[in-house]
């Protein structure tokens, strides 16, 4: 019985209707889930920030996980896709009479994050590992101290009054299509490259790989969905500053992506959606309406100490969280596996799968 | 005709001359060893002409192609495949990625075309596997094609070694010593492999190998390296009965 059901269940997967199904349906639920009120307004909001760090954490793991460098510059590329379309759609493009603008100004957004990409590229072709790290440390905290310090983007206070042009179709349709787009790219000569780098970058070169050509497109194809993911964000929360972007956001994306697993597209949106979750869950309100069917004298307690001070705990729990998971998957959920529906036809039989 | 020119080539490391005056003319087709005792500059003359290090002094012409100063994948793009003494798989990938990874610079497709899966993208993926596959069959090895080649045996990993090498397409090909670790049965099995791939792919082969049986048995001319410097340059006759090099590297080889 298990076992006919397990077949059908594969069966499922390997359908090549499956994804464009799940495509449609999905994008028609965005329309409907916002016009319908389907789900509570904070839900939506949440779901949006699914799909805004599904983006994030692929876009990191073509760099840490498929190419297998590490960068700390991913907020920097979101900073930069956030202001630069902040700046088009607040003091540049009619947006309130032209709606079809936002998308132009995330996908500039990206563009100009991609184009800081190639600065994180060049040094790449020298270093490697722990100082290729440090130079994109660096990188963000150049960002950071260069928009506190140009008046006109705000400053360290930041820019308010953003207008909330970010809506639940916009999100699935950038996420979608870069997902879409990243998984071509990792199953195509390019992405084969990048994973050869990962393993030895000598070899990949006298195997005739470009190495140079192979990480310039990574770095540029991943500083640009980190762009748009920033673009996304700022008209989100309709508000940014410097702070928002700091090291602690690309912690953020790190976790999802080492939870979710490395080099695999289903892992880091399984990672992301995670994250965001229990990050949510984590928050005081979420956390006294969870719990507020207990009876009041042990709920009274709690709400005291625990989750009043869930800020700080969630501090704690999410490193050992993270801890744990690098303990037991050392690759994360899904390392170097891939979810079989993201998988081309032609490279079915091909893909390693334990 | 020659493919391959090495004219006064030298490499140092530091104060080490690992290569010096390093000549060599390589005919089209032909089967050549390079042999000498450990540290003679033997691989260092392949990462020479690989573009690995650059040559401090003289030059190299590849089919009447400068390739002093090219990059690795160029000079790998003009047809140069190699192996390597300490095998160097991509360990974490399947063996048929390991493979196609090899067809980079043959796939001609660009990146939007990779990007949108449109255009010729297709067509030469699908170029790729099947000769990917073909090669994995010529070695044996499609039965593995999904394993990750770090789980290979180390019989097989050599033999995937020399399966990428061919995807590349070479008209010239570089084993670093490929019978290293082989037992006398997997040698003969190997130098008739190597004959019949020379011929179907219409190779010209230069080798590295201390396994005397090998070289004697299969090359057609052998080169000596000693301390960076040639002794001695002949068919394999002239080379057992070279006095300076019975006396340099036979001697040190006992039975060799
Ligand atoms: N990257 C390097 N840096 C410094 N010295 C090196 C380097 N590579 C090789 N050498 C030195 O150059 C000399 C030649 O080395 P090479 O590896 O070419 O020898 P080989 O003939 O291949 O020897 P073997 O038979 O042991 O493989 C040796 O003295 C070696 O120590
Ligand atoms: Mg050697």
């Amino acid at each position: 019985m298990s076992v006919l059901l397990i077949k059908q269940w594969n069966s499922l997967l390997e359908n090549d209707w499956l994804v464009p199904v799940l495509l449609t349906l999905g994008f028609g639920l965005s329309f409907a889930i916002p016009e319908y009120n389907l789900f509570s307004v904070y839900v939506q909001l949440i779901m949006m920030y699914i799909g805004i760090n599904i983006i994030l954490a692929v876009s990191l793991n073509l760099v840490n996980g498929y190419m297998g460098e590490f960068s700390l510059a991913h907020a920097g590329f979101m900073a930069v896709g956030a202001y630069s379309s902040v700046l088009l759609t607040m003091k540049v493009l009619p947006v309130a009479d032209y709606p079809l603008l936002f998308p132009c100004a995330v996908f500039i957004g990206g563009v100009v994050a991609a184009l800081l990409g190639m600065i994180i590229a060049v040094p790449s072709f020298k270093v490697r590992g722990d100082y290729l790290a440090i130079i994109t440390l660096a990188f963000l905290m150049i960002v950071k101290s260069m928009i506190e310090n140009i008046d006109f983007m705000g400053g360290p206070r930041g820019i308010p009054g953003i207008m909330k042009l970010t809506t639940m179709p916009w999100v699935f349709f950038w996420t979608a299509t870069l997902v879409w787009i990243v998984r071509n790219f990792v199953f195509s000569k390019y992405g084969r490259a990048v994973m050869a780098i990962r393993e030895d970058e000598i070899a990949s070169d006298l195997m005739s790989v470009d190495t140079k050509k192979v990480k310039f497109f990574a770095f540029m194809l991943s500083s640009f969905c980190a762009g748009i993911a920033g673009a996304l964000f700022a008209h989100l929360l309709q508000f940014i500053s410097p702070r928002i972007f700091d090291i602690t956001k690309s912690t953020d994306i790190l976790i999802m992506v080492y939870l979710g697993g490395i080099a695999s597209l289903g892992g880091s949106i399984l990672g992301a959606t995670i994250y965001t979750v229990l990050l949510e869950i984590l928050r005081p309100s979420t956390m006294a309406a969870l719990l507020s069917w207990l009876p009041s004298f042990m709920f009274d307690p709690l709400q005291a100490h625990l989750i009043t001070h869930l800020g700080t705990w969630r501090m704690v729990i999410m490193p050992l969280a993270l801890i744990m998971v690098m303990l037991y998957w050392p690759r994360g959920v899904m390392g170097l596996r891939e979810f079989r529906g993201f998988i081309p036809r032609a490279h079915k039989q091909a893909h390693h799968h334990n | 005709m020659t493919i391959l020119i090495a004219n006064k080539v030298g490499h140092k490391f530091g104060g080490l001359s690992a290569v010096t005056d390093f000549n060599l003319n390589l005919h089209y087709g032909e089967l050549m060893g390079i042999i000498g005792p450990n540290g003679a500059g033997k691989t260092t003359v392949f990462n020479l002409i690989t573009g690995v290090y650059q040559a401090s002094e003289g030059s190299m012409r590849f089919k009447g192609i400068e390739i002093v100063g090219k990059r690795p994948n160029q000079i790998a793009a003009l047809r140069i495949g190699r192996t390597f003494q300490n095998i160097r798989l991509f360990r974490e990938l399947s063996v048929l990625d390991n493979v196609r990874i090899a067809h980079y610079a043959q796939a001609n497709y660009g990146i939007l075309e990779g990007l949108l899966h449109l255009g010729r993208y297709q067509k030469e993926e699908q170029r790729i596997i099947n000769n990917s596959r073909y090669l994995l069959s010529i070695f044996k090895l499609e039965q593995v094609a999904g394993e990750l080649a770090k789980n290979l045996p180390y019989g097989l990993q050599r033999r995937l070694e020399i399966a990428r090498a061919l995807a590349i397409s070479p008209e010239l090909l570089l084993l670093d010593e490929p019978a290293a670790g082989m037992n006398p049965h997997e040698i003969d099995q190997l130098m008739l492999l190597i004959q019949w791939i020379r011929q179907e792919f219409n190779l010209t082969i230069l080798l590295i190998e201390h396994q005397m049986k090998l070289v004697m048995g299969i090359c057609e001319r052998i080169q000596v390296l000693d301390f960076g410097e040639t002794l001695a340059v002949g068919t394999p006759d002239m080379i057992q009965n070279h006095s300076k090099v019975l006396e340099a590297y036979l001697g040190e080889v006992p039975g060799g």
